[in-house]
């Protein structure tokens, strides 16, 4: 903690700090990081352990749970994109599984993983909610933004993408070239952007209330800290499914021919 | 929020590790594990409903067999009821003639039996009439003086 008895905007700023290591723009935050490779090396693990011994077979319980997922992302997949799904199926079941989980850290009260990473190792500063930091969620939506520009050269070809940025939406006439151009970029970015502001701005606001209710006094704490978690139980998996959703659109959008 | 381009790198670098080792290891194995079971539940099914056509064909020629096997199993009822009532009649008719004959042949000896006590009787009643009369009498009757008598006595009897 910065001091021990912290004013309220103190212990409000606390939380939304990162801890980092780096100065200027190569900061990196050590908690993010951490965060996001202990989330994704467990639902890596968790895959793969019931994906290890998959049979055609009767299928275990680990086997059963992980095939419902995948088969559920695949069908979600298949409704929207009509290509080849290899890349396009773990990618979308990665995005769900791992910002599912980087949203339930939310959930877990406020000030214990802090605390404790104070307590024991001295950390200053923990932020454990990666999609509450920026940089994760556009980590993950500027990727997607590239994987759009993959697939729509490979969906379109080199010359049909290009054509498509210079002649839609406004007409093949060599004055409109630029006018085209510059629409069909701003849409471009704004695919990125409002994806990660998306998840981060509702990560952000609920960690933000998590907060503010934490300074509630101790007796009362509980009843809006529960409400809120029951609401925001709800906002997990949407949020997860809702980048998850969007991407496959995205890139469905880039990959098919108009 | 602070924009860090360093944590934005390495995070996405890791986005794409781990979409790789989802890629190398979970997917795989999982949507072939699915697909051999859907094609695995697909031959289950046709393999029933081959099984159910197959069920059917046999019960419908088991049916036709049964039907047959009854229809021989009567024929050789009735066959048989027809040897046996012939075989009863021609037996009948045989004990009839058997009776018949043993009852002609009882009768003959019978008849024989009676004629033969008959003319034993005769003498005897000749015999018991003439001591009779030489009893009555008391004298010896001339049985040759007196033949036409005795004859005529013994054939009344």
């Amino acid at each position: 903690m910065a001091s021990e008895n912290p004013s309220a905007s103190e212990y409000v700023l606390h939380h939304l700090t990162n801890f980092s290591v780096g100065e200027g723009i190569w900061t990196l935050h050590v908690d993010t990081l951490f965060f996001s490779w202990l989330t994704g090396i467990f639902f890596v693990t968790v895959l793969w352990l019931g994906a290890r011994t998959a049979t055609a077979g009767i299928p275990g319980k680990m086997q059963n749970f992980v095939e419902m997922l995948v088969d559920w992302v695949d069908n979600s997949v298949k409704e929207t994109f009509h290509g080849p799904r290899d890349f396009i199926g773990p990618l979308a079941l990665t995005i769900f599984v791992w910002v599912l989980l980087w949203n339930f850290l939310d959930l877990i009260p406020v000030d214990w993983v802090p605390m404790f990473a104070y307590l024991v190792f001295g950390f200053e500063y923990t932020r454990i909610v990666p999609s509450a930091d920026i940089n994760a969620p556009f980590a993950l939506s500027i990727s997607v933004l590239l994987l759009i520009i993959v697939y729509s050269i490979k969906g379109k070809g080199f010359g049909g993408y290009g054509k498509e940025l210079l002649t839609h939406p406004f007409g093949s006439h060599p004055l409109l070239w630029i006018p085209n151009l510059l629409l069909n970029v701003v849409e471009l970015l704004a695919k990125p952007v409002s994806l990660a502001m998306r998840l981060f701005g509702n990560l952000y606001a609920a960690e933000l209330i998590f907060v503010l209710i934490a300074l509630l006094p101790a007796w009362i704490l509980f009843v809006p800290g529960s409400a809120w978690a029951v609401f925001h139980i709800l906002v997990v998996p949407l949020q997860a499914f809702l980048f998850m959703t969007l991407t496959i659109v995205y890139l469905s959008l880039a990959y098919e021919k108009h | 929020m602070q924009v860090s381009l360093g944590t934005l790198i390495a995070q996405g670098i890791s986005f794409f590790v781990f979409i790789w080792v989802t890629m190398k290891l979970v997917w795989p194995p999982l949507v072939k594990a699915m697909a051999e079971r859907r094609a695995k539940i697909a031959d289950g099914l046709a393999a029933a409903e081959r099984g159910k056509s197959e069920l059917e064909e046999a019960s419908t020629q088991a049916d036709s067999l049964v039907r047959a096997a009854r229809d021989q199993a009567a024929e050789i009822l009735e066959q048989a009821n027809r040897r046996a009532a012939n075989i009863e009649a021609e037996a009948k008719s045989d004990g009839e003639r058997e009776r018949e004959r043993q009852l002609t042949a009882a009768r003959a000896e019978i008849e024989q039996e009676i004629s033969r006590a008959r003319d034993e009787l005769r003498g005897q009643v000749a015999e018991i009439a003439i001591t009779s009369a030489e009893k009555i009498l008391g004298r010896e009757i001339d049985a040759g003086k007196h033949r036409d008598i005795l004859d005529k006595l013994a054939a009344q009897i």
